[in-house]
């Protein structure tokens, strides 16, 4: 089903009221987080919270993503093998190589015939959080092809450079427009990573601008309140999308008229301008606009 | 006997009287006739200025069976209450009815009293804390009755309430007894529910900690009503008494619920030019309050005002030019009671003005729209807001069913569960709020519209907002918490809950 990814809201697994609301946030894809929001003591409870949550809890119109464990743990396989079996819609993989993702792969191919799932059904998600994963993040998309996006997480990469993080993201410009690229060349979502400071709402909006103009196609929210502030940058504007129908509607006048090239306010019509105005449609139906 | 919703009451409460079943929102209107007051005219020369609260006791000539009465403005943190029943009980006094308009924790000495029978009858319009548990626990003589706040206005212009003193906890008194919320170190702004006991006790008892040269100014209530001035050391604790800044919630969900009542009061038609609103003081309720202000100010639109227990924030819309008056019966914060203090346009209203349904016409019926919450709410729609999933006592009406009455648009926004209790449900534990005077419920997973606003569900019908029935939320909140199974409680009434008209509406039972 085609859909929108531009907010993936981080929820902690161990939270059971926090999991019981994740659906209804508005959030496009929710992350049920196995990693980092729960400590080492909970891992446990919180595979088995998110499972039950996953079976039982109605997420509504939201993608169910889990982020598991890297699998360098002792706990990612076993993630993987509970979650795995509950069917959610993807998984995602943390300081993804290619080795990971085809590791994954493989025993969702075997989890998936277990228990009789369609075989490739349930997606993945890798986190590109390392140089590594960075300098080969084409090569790890084509690694499996249930990969359906890839999350930027800027805090780790910039750890792993041995570089600051800032507010302004200067150091991050690389890695977006790599990430961003190689998304789109395969075409998957391009997912950019989360912002921390919820008083700072114009660097934020900034923020999500800045990666927006780079080609990333979504952004993770770690707060629920981020999401509607999301949306508002991802939605077209109302003369976007009245102009992207009179680009529509040109087009529809010269094929009448049997002209192959043609104008509007002025200005000649190509075909990357149509295919704008086609996404501009389709982005502002989905969303709902239109 | 049943009332008309379903309600097993008895025809004769032991301690309450004959019971007046309740019949429908609108049922008991008509002509009513006010009580005779008894006034103790002043002599000129004497003065009002007695020393000590004993001696203000003794010259009402209170005595055993006597009912006096307390305002709540100063909420959590009134002393004058605890300081009054105190002497009262030193001095020996029996068979006290307390008539307070609400009772908080801070009241918990109450509870002693009650034991050894110095209290015997309770009226409030809220009631939350210790009183209201041992209420609950049988340990008072008389069954409590619990009014609402326009309903208490009735009760004591009728005569149905009689207050023998009232006990009028005061920021500010003159000499002569003229009084203001305003000035003082526990000012509390607005002075709006004790209005009715200054006007028509028998004998009327300022206490003051801020006791000025006469004249007061301004005046909130005037020397014509008040016998006696006393000055003490502290009325009352100013932490207490204002919350600090109320602030909007952070809760996801509750920020999920306040926009789509946003949106469904858009869609509703009355968001025009004119329009007058009324809020609480919760974060989800202010949250409301927020959005819709982002509407109005989008489209331009100037309301007529805004009512109720003021806050900062309703303020600051008033301020920005949003509304063009408030009717202010208590102030909940510092920057309410300076803008009553302030501006005239800041009005303040008793609580018969507020909400009394036989005078004639009350604040609440020009209200479009009316913000409340619920702790239970039936398929019926009917809501319980006076006891809590385990029957004990934890609030009361106060403005709830006044407000819901007179609105044009009365929605309940509260989370679909909450503590893990479903709360739409088959029948409400205890009815506060008849269901006919409720138009919609608006929670995180759902908005259910009364069936009987069949003009409201055709206009949501062209929103996208997730309208469908109560039953279906119902089942969506039981879905997720399983069904609870009914309490056990005892036989023996402990409160009698009195509807706005005096009718009873429900009454509460003793917990096991």
């Amino acid at each position: 089903m085609e859909r929108l990814r531009r907010t993936m809201l981080f929820m902690p697994g161990n939270n059971p009221s926090m999991l019981q609301n994740a659906g209804i946030l508005g959030a496009d894809s929710v992350i049920l987080d196995l990693e980092d929001a729960v400590s080492l003591t909970e891992k446990d409870s919180a595979r088995i919270l998110v499972r039950n949550a996953i079976k039982s809890v109605n997420f509504y119109n939201s993608e169910v993503v889990v982020r598991i464990n890297p699998l360098g743990t002792e706990f990612g396989y076993e993630d993987l093998d509970v979650i795995g079996r509950v069917k959610p819609d993807a998984i995602m993989v943390p300081k993804a190589t290619e080795a990971d993702i085809k590791s994954v792969s493989e025993k969702l191919d075997k989890i998936e015939e277990e228990e009789g799932f369609e075989k490739g059904s349930i997606k993945l998600f890798a986190l590109i959080e390392s140089a590594y994963g960075l300098e080969n993040v084409y090569s790890i998309l084509q690694s499996s092809d249930r990969i359906i996006g890839m999350l930027l997480g800027a805090e780790d990469l910039t750890a792993d450079l041995g570089i600051k993080r800032t507010r302004e993201g200067e150091e991050i410009f690389y890695a977006r427009s790599r990430v961003a690229t190689a998304c789109k060349a395969c075409k998957v979502a391009a997912i950019d990573t989360p912002f921390a400071d919820m008083e700072d709402m114009e660097g934020f909006i900034k923020d999500i601008t800045r990666a927006k103009s780079l080609g990333m196609t979504g952004k993770a929210a770690i707060n629920p309140r981020q999401i509607d502030t999301i949306h508002g940058v991802y939605a077209p504007t109302e003369a976007e999308i009245r102009y992207a129908q009179r680009v529509m509607e040109a087009q529809e006048e010269a094929k009448r008229e049997g002209k192959g090239v043609f104008s509007l306010d002025g200005k000649m019509v190509d075909a990357p301008i149509i295919a704008r105005a086609q996404t501009t449609l389709n982005t502002a139906r989905l969303a709902g606009l239109i | 006997m049943k009332n008309i919703l379903g309600r097993e009451i008895p025809e004769f409460v032991e301690g309450y009287g004959k019971v007046k079943p309740f019949g429908g929102a609108f049922n008991n209107l008509g002509e009513v006739t006010k009580k005779e007051v008894r006034v103790k005219s002043a002599v000129p020369g004497e003065t009002k200025v007695l020393s000590t609260i004993r001696e203000a006791i003794e010259k009402c000539n209170l005595k055993d069976g006597a009912t006096i009465s307390f305002h709540h403005h100063l909420r959590n943190g009134d002393y004058v209450l605890n300081m009054v029943l105190e002497e009262v009980a030193k001095m020996g006094l029996k068979d006290i009815k307390v008539a307070a308009s609400s009772i908080f924790p801070v009241h918990a000495p109450m509870v002693e009293l009650m034991k050894s029978g110095v209290i015997t009858g309770v009226y409030a319009n809220y009631m939350s804390g210790p009183v209201a548990e041992a209420i609950s626990k049988g340990l008072l003589k008389n069954p409590a009755v619990m009014h609402t706040h326009g309903g208490r206005a009735r009760a004591i212009e009728s005569g149905d309430l009689h207050i023998d003193v009232a006990f009028i906890a005061a920021p500010t008194a003159d000499t002569y007894g003229n009084i203001n919320g305003v000035e003082g170190k526990a000012a509390c702004g607005t002075l709006g529910y004790a209005i009715p006991d200054a006007m028509y006790a028998d004998r009327v008892v300022a206490v003051t900690d801020n006791l000025v040269p006469y004249p007061a100014c301004p005046i909130d209530i005037q020397q014509e009503y008040v016998d006696y001035v006393v000055a003490v050391e502290s009325i009352g604790d100013p932490k207490g008494i204002v919350s600090g800044t109320t602030r909007i919630t952070k809760d996801p969900v509750g920020l999920k619920i306040a926009k789509m009542t946003s949106q469904v009061i858009e869609a509703s038609g009355l968001l025009k030019d004119g329009f007058s609103f009324q809020t609480g003081a919760g974060g989800t309720s202010l949250a409301v309050a927020a959005y819709v202000k982002e509407l109005m100010k989008k489209k331009g639109i100037q309301g007529s005002f805004a009512a109720g227990g003021v806050t900062g924030y309703i303020v600051e819309m008033f301020e920005e030019g949003l509304f063009r008056s408030i009717f202010d019966v208590q102030c909940f914060d510092l920057k309410a009671i300076e803008s009553y203090k302030n501006n005239k346009a800041h009005q303040g209203m008793s609580a018969s003005m507020y909400g009394n349904p036989h005078n004639r016409g009350a604040v609440v019926n020009n209200l479009d729209v009316m913000i409340l919450g619920a702790t239970e709410i039936d398929v019926d729609f009917n809501v319980n807001v006076t006891t809590g999933s385990n029957g004990v006592i934890m609030g009361g009406s106060g403005g709830h069913s006044d407000t819901a009455a007179g609105a044009k648009l009365a929605i309940i926004v509260t989370q679909l569960v909450k503590g893990r209790l479903p709360i739409v449900v088959d029948k409400c534990t205890t009815v506060t709020t008849p269901g006919e005077s409720i138009d919609v419920i608006v929670t995180e997973r759902g908005i259910a519209v009364n069936p009987r606003r069949t003009d409201l569900i055709e206009k949501l019908k062209t929103t996208n907002l997730p309208v469908m029935t109560i039953e279906e939320l119902k089942k969506i909140a039981e879905d997720m918490t399983g069904k609870p199974e009914k309490i056990q409680l005892d036989d023996e009434i402990v409160a009698i809950v009195e509807y706005r008209d005096g009718t009873v509406i429900d009454v509460v039972k003793k917990v096991k």
